[in-house]
């Protein structure tokens, strides 16, 4: 691994500094497992790494007066996956942190490192793209939020000017009977990344009709990807057998996938289609 | 580059290095404090044969940079018990042939103390969805899990 200067400020402030002192060359470690794996191979190599561990505050889950989730960038899968607290708010939310890649892995890696990773195989994404989450984001002297659907730039790039650190995730409350599920595709091994994988919220109205729909997908593009057109051909209709096929078959056509290791970009279009078509049967069984 | 001066407990023992800011825990641990039962593998934290277990949680000691340890308190295979002693865990291993070519077991032994301490008595499921990153090459997964489900049942 190549040298560099590491630095582990106690402060926000302290983390300010440091990143303007390092310029460009400058990269945040979290918990590392994706950093360190990088630097290791030799695909980032950074002169300057300011570590965020002594800061405090950022490894917290509460949640807000209006009820909204909110966990601090340093909290790890592990906690999101343990968390009564997160549990109760939306279950399906802690089982998606509970099954990314194995124990290990989700002791060390926190939310804030996997959104700045954006890894577009990576699970939490579409989950949080599913529930609207909001990234927050600090700046010596401001803070901002972006929209989950709107923090993912392109293959492991994201919305983050030069300064910028993100602190926590928000979470607006689930509307009443808000159901959810995350599925993932993973023919080889259980910790693998997924070939594919889908996020869905989904509000019915008394008559069974789609009130309200969310559709996330991993795996299938240069980031993790909204399937925005497929959601409006289901918003409003009553989810059978007939309008799941429909929008599986939009969402085919929107996913934009890569050829690798884990198939060629006409397989995951296939796989897309049928694990929406799974996941939107597993919230409404028919 | 810089230089730091961690202070970490290392195996009930307060150990201070000096490393620079790129070496990982998986090196210091092995080079400079002599420590070889952690191995690496794949050097990438999926095979799972550099467990540790740092503040209670298992990790990959090969993803870890040496700077982010101080303060924390290290386990590795050789601190599960006292020079030339097995623990249950360790006995129900050789018992139930846990092993075969033996170079995942000291992983192994401490992924499966993990378990063992946060859910001691773990399902036949609960041991294959923990242990599922530890991977054995010789495929001895049988064993493994019924050696851990045994050393739970006696502990």
């Amino acid at each position: 691994m190549a040298a560099f200067e590491y630095l582990e400020p106690a402060t926000l402030e302290g983390a300010f500094d440091a990143l303007e002192r390092g310029g460009e060359e400058a990269h945040v470690l979290a918990g590392g497992t994706a950093l360190v794996l990088l630097m290791r191979l030799g695909l980032v190599i950074p002169s300057f790494v300011v570590g965020m561990r002594r800061i405090e505050g950022l490894r917290e889950i509460g949640i807000s007066k209006e009820g909204g989730l909110e966990i601090g960038a340093l909290v790890t899968h592990a906690e999101i996956e343990g968390s009564a607290l997160v549990q109760r708010f939306f279950a399906p939310l802690a089982q998606t942190f509970g099954r990314v890649a194995t124990v290990r892995i989700r002791n060390q890696a926190t939310i804030g490192g996997n959104l700045v990773h954006a890894d577009p195989a990576s699970d939490p994404p579409p989950m949080l793209i599913a529930m609207d989450a909001e990234i927050v984001v600090a700046r010596r002297g401001g803070v901002r939020t972006i929209s989950a659907a709107d923090f993912f730039r392109d293959l492991f790039e994201v919305a983050l000017e030069p300064g910028e650190i993100v602190t926590a995730i928000r979470i607006p409350p689930p509307p009443r009977g808000m159901l959810g599920t995350y599925v993932k595709f993973l023919p080889a091994s259980q910790d693998d990344f997924a070939t594919v994988s889908v996020a869905a919220t989904l509000r019915l109205d008394p008559n069974g009709g789609c009130e309200d729909v969310r559709l996330a997908l991993g795996s299938v593009a240069s980031t993790p990807l909204r399937a925005r057109r497929a959601e409006e051909a289901l918003r409003g209709k009553r989810i059978t057998r007939e309008t799941i096929d429909a929008a599986a078959a939009i969402v085919a056509e929107d996913v934009d996938p890569l050829d690798d290791a884990r198939g060629s970009a006409g397989y995951k279009r296939e796989m897309a289609r049928v694990w929406t078509r799974r996941a939107l049967g597993e919230l409404v069984p028919a | 580059m810089s230089q730091h001066s961690i202070t970490f407990t290392l195996n009930g023992k307060i150990q201070t290095v000096v490393v620079e800011a790129n070496r990982r825990l998986i090196d210091v641990l092995r080079d400079d404090c002599k420590l070889t039962g952690t191995k690496e593998g794949c050097g990438i934290g999926v095979c799972g044969t550099c467990s540790v277990i740092i503040d209670d949680k298992l990790m990959s000691a090969c993803l870890v940079l040496t700077p982010t340890v101080d303060g924390s308190m290290i386990r590795t295979v050789e601190g599960l018990s006292e020079p030339g002693e097995l623990t249950n865990l360790q006995r129900a291993f050789v018992k139930h042939g846990g092993f075969q070519c033996g170079i995942c077991t000291s992983g192994q032994i401490v992924a499966a103390e993990a378990l063992l301490e946060a859910n001691p008595h773990p399902s036949e499921d609960d041991v294959r969805a923990w242990m599922m990153g530890n991977l054995c090459r010789c495929t001895g997964y049988y064993q493994i899990v019924e050696a851990v489900v045994a050393a739970a049942k006696d502990r």
